[in-house]
């Protein structure tokens, strides 16, 4: 006969109110099997806590039931109270009959609450009957991190972890790693220059010794589970030796052909070997295989001719390396929604609209002006420069529906540089408003506004057109409800921040998810903003949603101090609400694994003594099982169990009510 | 209304003057509305408080100099005391109104006013109204 604790929990009033816990504990003593039952106060203070564990230990309770608030509450309270005073913590059960029963009622006479509780109770009471002993599962865990993308998030998060002692791989796409934040000029509201507080950093994830950098590579697929994945990376050819090429320049200084430059956004060319800008790192070119004449019609080969350590090798393949991870931060960024969509504002066919990363390149110092502000039709100084916010932002019809969030800030700095560059020029905005949360970026704007002269105007712009030579703007100013009209040299679109493409293959590689603008999703908005619904994955920066750099920082080493949390121990314990499959019954169907939302469940082979393969079997990874009871509903033969909640258990519970 | 922006409205000698005049920075209005949610006499303007500050950012002087605003404003500071950036719009409204009397026409003199409706008129409309008509 089991020897079972009832716990009614009054919570002051809440609970009180409508339910007469007292009558509750009384009548449940009458049950079989319960030997021991109270109410009180409060169940979670420590006196609450004290008398618990005392009537366990007096009792000899070998299960208690508490009915209290949600588990989500206190679950983990009772259960390591249970644990501290010898039971084994999934023999403690939490009845909800607060959020399910006492506040959803009004009952003055208690009638109402008092019965539904004892018959929340009663179930509980069953189905604990029912429980096993079960013990936390352990997972060895692989120390080290693979961060995927080496903008400023990445670089951040990589070199937390690896000042944290633990080993980091960065997998960037391009040829260096910086990010979009490379490209920037100044950055606000400090006005510090990008590149000046970024450099340091790429180069001290360059340096670190615990950090390896695999630039010019991608990740193709992702195995495994928390603690142990399994990675393959693709390396891309970059047809030269990395162990011997010295980044002299020589090569990109003398191989003849042109193409437009990435980095600048086409405001420049770039060779065709090269590296995208002159602070990368590692500083060492790849040839764009695309244009090469040497690879594509064995002709020129030049800078294999000039290259002191004969570092060129153009026989170079695709590498796929494979290699184990404990944990992974995706940090893949945003980019820039391509204007091409929004013909009202000229962009592709008036050649002074520009993009606003096009402007933060013009005002660079390492930008292909120098810093000088030329407008890109004739390389002229443009006097009056219109600067046009929420181009794609905050349009349902034509573009994404969110804002943008950064676009304020960059615009209020842009019309700033403009105005510290051109001084008798004029920077006019048109916004719908000015959304400039955050510490000193309200100071920010006025500043661009009182000080430095900018014209704001509140108002979408409709149409943008050309006429002899010069960009007309036409808008509205909804304060003095006119309509507007300026000339202008050149019109600079604030454009909205977007996903990059084939973020979502990524995230169906990872086994993430993502919402509708590809962007990833937390496992909760406010309280997870880091981590997935798969465990051991983590999330930095834009590729979640628009932010600004210290936000992105921010995450960055959030995910660092995750990622060095797990790795604090050399085993980590989960839950062992997981699947389990009875090898008598299952039949190898395999709807389980098709059904699987983690791709928890595997096909093992059942081998006989001479390792002869006799039969497959479903099988349950404890480390990626995270109890969803999915398999169990689509298991013809009843052959899969969840652990904590068995059919068993829960029949047990519903034959009772 | 339909206007042609440029940069010689935004910053001309006409605002600039008017600047000089009221000892106000007119770029420092943020469009709250808080002058015009305030003023007691709003209602009687043709371009109310705020928007004054709206016509002068953007140059509008004709606009302002063809309206009653600057003269129906009775100089009571509530704007002045309700606005966050410390901004009076009755101080930039007695700016037009000096550039208008400056000018020397329209020029309302004590003695022109016969004695029985000086007699009869309250203190505070005479004071009002000679520290507006007479300059």
């Amino acid at each position: 006969m089991p020897r079972i604790g009832v716990f009614v929990c009054q919570c002051g009033n809440n609970i009180e109110a409508t339910v007469d816990t007292q009558k509750v504990a009384d009548e449940t003593k009458k049950l079989p099997g319960v030997v021991h039952t109270e109410s009180y106060k409060f169940m979670c203070s420590s006196p609450g806590q004290d008398s618990f564990k005392k009537a366990i230990k007096d009792n000899k309770l070998d299960g208690v039931v508490v009915s209290a608030c949600s588990p989500h509450m206190h679950e983990k309270t009772f259960r390591r109270a249970a644990e501290a005073a010898g039971l084994n913590q999934f023999q403690c059960e939490i009845t909800n009959v607060r959020e399910q029963c006492s506040w959803v009622h009004h009952d003055e006479t208690r009638k109402i609450g008092t019965d539904k509780t004892m018959d929340l109770t009663r179930m509980t009471i069953q189905r604990l009957k029912k429980n096993r002993d079960l013990t936390k599962i352990t997972i060895p865990v692989t120390k080290r991190a693979l961060v995927i993308g080496g903008g400023i998030a990445g670089i951040q998060a990589a070199l937390d972890i690896a000042d944290g002692g633990q080993e980091v791989v960065i997998v960037e796409k391009e040829p260096s790693i910086g990010g979009n934040m490379a490209r920037l000029s100044e950055t606000f509201p400090t006005m510090d220059c990008s590149q000046c507080i970024l450099t340091p950093k790429m180069v001290e994830a360059e340096l670190h010794d615990k950090i390896s950098l695999y630039t010019y590579s991608e990740v193709e697929k992702v195995d495994g589970y928390i603690g142990n994945f399994s990675v393959t990376i693709k390396k891309k050819a970059k047809f030269v030796d990395e162990s011997t090429c010295t980044g002299c320049g020589e090569c990109w200084e003398k191989c003849p052909f042109k193409a437009d430059s990435e980095f600048e956004l086409g405001l420049s060319k770039r060779k065709v070997i090269y590296t995208p800008f002159p602070q990368a790192v590692p500083n060492i070119p790849v040839i764009d295989k695309t244009r090469c004449p040497k690879i594509l019609k064995d002709k020129c080969g030049l800078c294999a001719k000039v290259c002191g350590p004969q570092s060129i090798d153009f026989t170079q393949e695709d590498q796929l390396v494979t290699e184990e991870f404990g944990a992974i931060v995706v940090a893949t960024g945003y980019e820039l929604m391509p204007n091409k969509d929004f013909g009202e504002y000229g962009y592709g066919k008036i050649t002074d609209v520009i993009s606003g990363m096009q402007f933060e390149r013009l005002a660079s110092a390492s930008g292909p002006t120098g810093g000088a502000i030329r407008r890109p039709s004739d390389n002229t100084e443009p006097k009056n420069v219109v600067f046009i916010q929420c181009a794609g932002s905050r349009d349902e019809k034509r573009g994404v529906s969110y804002c943008s969030k950064i676009c304020c800030m960059y615009t209020a700095k842009h019309t700033m540089l403009y105005r510290h560059k051109v001084h008798d020029g004029q920077a006019y905005v048109f916004y719908m408003d000015i959304r400039s949360g955050g510490k000193r970026y309200e100071e920010f704007v006025r500043g661009a506004i009182e000080h430095d002269g900018a014209m704001y105007l509140r108002g979408r712009v409709s149409r943008v057109y050309e006429k002899d030579g010069k960009v007309i703007i036409q808008g509205a100013d909804t304060l003095s409800g006119s309509q507007v009209e300026i000339e202008a040299d050149m019109v600079v679109l604030a454009t909205a921040l977007v996903s990059r493409p084939g973020a979502d293959t990524v995230a169906q590689t990872l086994g993430i998810g993502y919402d509708k603008y590809k962007f990833y999703n937390e496992y909760h908005p406010k309280l997870k903003p880091v981590e997935t619904v798969t465990a051991g994955i983590f999330l930095a920066g834009t590729c979640v949603g628009p932010m600004d750099i210290p936000e992105s920082v921010s995450q960055g080493s959030a995910t660092a101090s995750k990622v060095l949390a797990l790795f604090s121990s050399d085993k980590m314990a989960r839950e062992p609400i997981t699947a389990e499959v009875n090898k008598q019954t299952c039949n190898a169907c395999w709807d389980c694994v098709t059904s699987c939302p983690y791709v928890a469940i595997e096909k093992e082979e059942i081998k006989d003594r001479k390792g002869n393969v006799v039969n497959m079997l479903a099988h349950v990874n404890d480390g990626l099982c995270q109890g969803c009871g999915v398999c169990v509903c689509a298991c013809r033969s009843k052959a899969i169990d969840l652990n904590g909640y068995t059919d068993e258990q829960v029949y047990a519970a519903i034959a009772t009510f | 209304m339909k206007i042609k922006l440029g940069k010689e409205d935004i910053d001309s000698s006409l605002i600039q003057q008017i600047e000089r005049v009221s000892g106000e920075t007119i770029k420092r209005c943020y469009q709250c509305g808080n002058c015009s949610g305030g003023c007691p006499v709003s209602y009687a303007m043709e371009i109310p408080p705020t928007q004054v500050m709206r016509y002068l950012q953007l140059g509008m002087v004709e606009e302002l100099m063809a309206s009653n605003s600057m003269w129906v404003c009775v100089g009571c500071l509530q704007c002045f005391s309700r606005c966050p950036q410390s901004v009076s719009v009755a101080n930039t409204l007695e700016g037009l109104r000096q550039l208008v009397l400056r000018k020397g026409e329209d020029h309302d003199r004590i003695e022109d006013i016969p004695l029985p409706m000086l007699k009869n008129a309250p203190q505070m409309a005479i004071v009002c109204g000679f520290r507006k008509f007479v300059s």
